[in-house]
């Protein structure tokens, strides 16, 4: 039987430009620093660890994702991230800086819809600036502009509850922006939307992340949404939740839909399903093939 | 043509059409006053005693002589005594069947509604109906008060804080279990005879309940709301004033209807002890005097203020958390009214 699989070249092969961006993002400095990260938790008795001794960095102006299969610890790595749980050892740093709780210097989009109902969608942009104590005229003005990055500027008097799921995203996307964190945390902020719209919230995103200067680190599941919004993926490893891998993305930048089909786009893919789900996947398939 | 398919009046968690909601609520009422109305009217339902209207031949001696005119008297009674008087072959008494003096007919109670309020008070020191009911408000007003005053921010506390809720939770959760009106001679006591210890039985009797219906429904809050406004910089009190608060000010209110009808239930006990006042008095008063009418307007009022308050506070809810209820007019109203204000600090929005 005729293999009629594509010739598909190495994830590991990088073009110059691709070679030359990825050169261009190590130099850059670091943003935030996880070293030795180990969260183990105790349920009557029963020790389970979530996290063993992840260790990473994030660069300045970096898209880096993380990847893995249910149960691999990334809602407990970002929640720590972000210092809404604590690890049982380790530290994460921010520009050099040891994390201790929540604070604006980190913003989070999550799945859930997070807005708040009882403010208007410009109240919401407009919240972690109030509490920051600046004066109502002003974070509106800001409020404002970052609708208009977002795109909703339309939507800034409608209340959250008005708003259809990809919206109620960007507002939370504009929510956290607008305190301009070093660095902006997305746990799995596309997990609740239909396809389509998940597919027009990646393109917006990208564009976005193209016109604020923030790093992202964004939690997924899904292989594709990894390999077209990232630079860096990490792919962790389930019980122990621990980094298996880290991958440079060889896809070039300025990334559009059609580069779901390039070689390297897929070659990454098939890399990253080997990882999650094991290679016994493709060995058998290959075998059946052989028979 | 097809019919169009109707819903069914019997159906799980479904709603009823717009018609079958009116009729049906219509009907709540309409059955327990057609049942009343029969019972009032309708001579042969109940009605056990008999009215006397001419006591027949009075000179014959029996055990039943006793019958005059205008007596309510049991129908054997008034049996027995026309079989005395038929036995003596003397004129037998007439009567009609009635029900006791504390089933009024509709129409007596009705009646009673307006004159309630026109009659002047019998006797010495009693109160005129208006002024009966003026003071219940006034009671049920300062009791409740004074029990949101320090129920509701006690309330919040604990349903924010671990620390507060063990603080007072257990204290007020035994508490709970007393009923109210045992400190009533305490109150009386303590407060003297006037409206004041009336005001500490309402007081006692819903702001114990309040602590904990107020922390529940703050534990009800969306955690992700919580740590949502974390990530973006929020602080302990900010996360109170500019969270917790607004994100269960609805069911708060909603809470609040509630506790307002448990009030109503702890003024009658709270008007009784000490110096009886208020509608309370007014219908012991009235009762005493056999004025059944009385009495039932004076419940029909209760009934009545309390489904008005309650309905009024519904009514300013559908207006008040417009993202709940998705009506704006509030809001429009008060974003007109902050564009017409001179020095509006946002210009004119541009087109």
């Amino acid at each position: 039987m005729a293999d009629d699989r594509l010739e598909l070249p190495s994830y590991l092969e990088h073009t110059p430009e691709v070679r030359e961006r990825i050169e261009a993002l190590r130099a850059r400095p670091v943003v935030m620093s996880v070293e030795g990260l180990t969260r183990e938790f105790d349920a009557n008795g029963v020790r389970t660890t979530a996290l063993a001794r992840v260790s990473f960095e994030v660069h300045q102006r970096e898209f880096i994702s993380v990847i893995g299969p249910s149960g691999c610890g990334k809602s407990t790595l970002i929640r720590i991230l972000a210092g809404l749980d604590y690890p049982t050892s380790g530290v994460v740093r921010l520009d050099g800086l040891a994390v201790q709780g929540p604070g604006a210097d980190r913003g989070m989009v999550f799945q859930s819809y997070t807005l708040f109902p009882w403010l208007t969608v410009k109240r919401n942009v407009m919240f972690g600036l109030k509490m920051k104590g600046i004066a109502t005229a002003s974070a509106e003005r800001q409020a404002l502009d970052w609708l208009e990055i977002v795109g909703l500027t339309d939507a800034a008097d409608k209340y959250p509850g008005q708003l259809s799921g990809g919206m109620k995203q960007r507002a939370a996307i504009a929510r956290a922006l607008a305190n301009q964190p070093r660095i902006l945390l997305m746990d799995e902020p596309f997990g609740a939307l239909d396809a389509q719209t998940r597919c027009s919230m990646q393109a917006h995103l990208l564009k976005i992340w193209d016109a604020v200067d923030v790093t992202v680190l964004f939690i997924t599941h899904d292989l594709e949404e990894a390999v077209y919004l990232s630079d860096r993926i990490i792919v962790l490893g389930a019980n122990p939740g621990r980094i298996v891998e880290i991958i440079d993305v060889p896809v070039a930048r300025p990334r559009a839909p059609d580069q779901f089909l390039s070689g390297h786009f897929l070659a990454t893919k098939q890399r990253l399903e080997e990882l999650i789900h094991g290679p016994q996947m493709f060995q058998s398939r290959a075998r059946t093939h052989a028979a | 043509m097809e019919e169009p398919v109707r819903p069914r009046l019997l159906a799980v968690r479904q709603p009823l059409s717009p018609r079958a909601n009116l009729l049906v609520g219509l009907l709540a009422f309409a059955v327990p006053l057609v049942l009343w109305c029969a019972l009032s009217y309708l001579p042969f339902v109940w009605h056990p005693l008999v009215l006397v209207q001419d006591p027949g031949d009075t000179t014959v001696a029996g055990t039943y002589a006793y019958l005059a005119e205008g007596q309510l008297v049991e129908r054997e009674v008034f049996a027995a005594r026309n079989v005395e008087l038929a036995r003596a072959k003397k004129k037998l008494a007439r009567g009609e069947r009635s029900n006791p003096m504390y089933v009024q007919p509709p129409h007596a109670v009705a009646r009673a509604l307006y004159t309630a309020f026109t009659t002047a008070p019998e006797g010495v020191g009693d109160v005129w109906f208006h002024e009966s009911l003026l003071q219940s408000c006034k009671v049920i007003f300062w009791g409740f008060f004074w029990s949101a005053l320090f129920g509701l921010p006690i309330g919040i506390a604990c349903g924010t804080f671990s620390f507060f809720s063990r603080l007072f939770e257990p204290f007020v959760d035994f508490i709970r279990y007393m009923p109210a009106p045992v400190f009533g001679a305490l109150a009386v006591s303590i407060f003297g005879l006037a409206e004041e210890p009336k005001i500490a039985i309402i007081f006692v009797g819903t702001f114990f309940q309040m602590v904990l219906v107020v922390a529940n429904t703050t534990r009800t809050i969306d955690l992700s709301l919580l740590q949502a406004a974390q990530t973006l910089g929020a602080k302990n009190r900010q996360l109170v004033q500019h969270v917790v608060i607004p994100g269960i000010l609805p069911a708060l209110y909603r809470d609040v209807r509630i506790l307002i009808g448990w009030a109503w239930t702890y003024l009658v006990v709270a008007e009784l002890i000490g110096e009886k006042t208020g509608l309370s008095a007014f219908i012991y008063q009235q009762q005493r005097y056999r004025h059944f009418d009385n009495v039932y307007a004076a419940i029909v009022i209760i009934g009545l203020v309390g489904l008005g308050v309650d309905q009024l506070l519904g009514f300013l809810g559908r207006y008040l958390f417009p993202w709940e209820s998705g009506n704006l007019r509030l809001v429009r109203l008060a974003r007109g009214v902050k564009k017409a204000l001179p020095g509006s600090m946002r210009p004119a929005k541009v087109a």
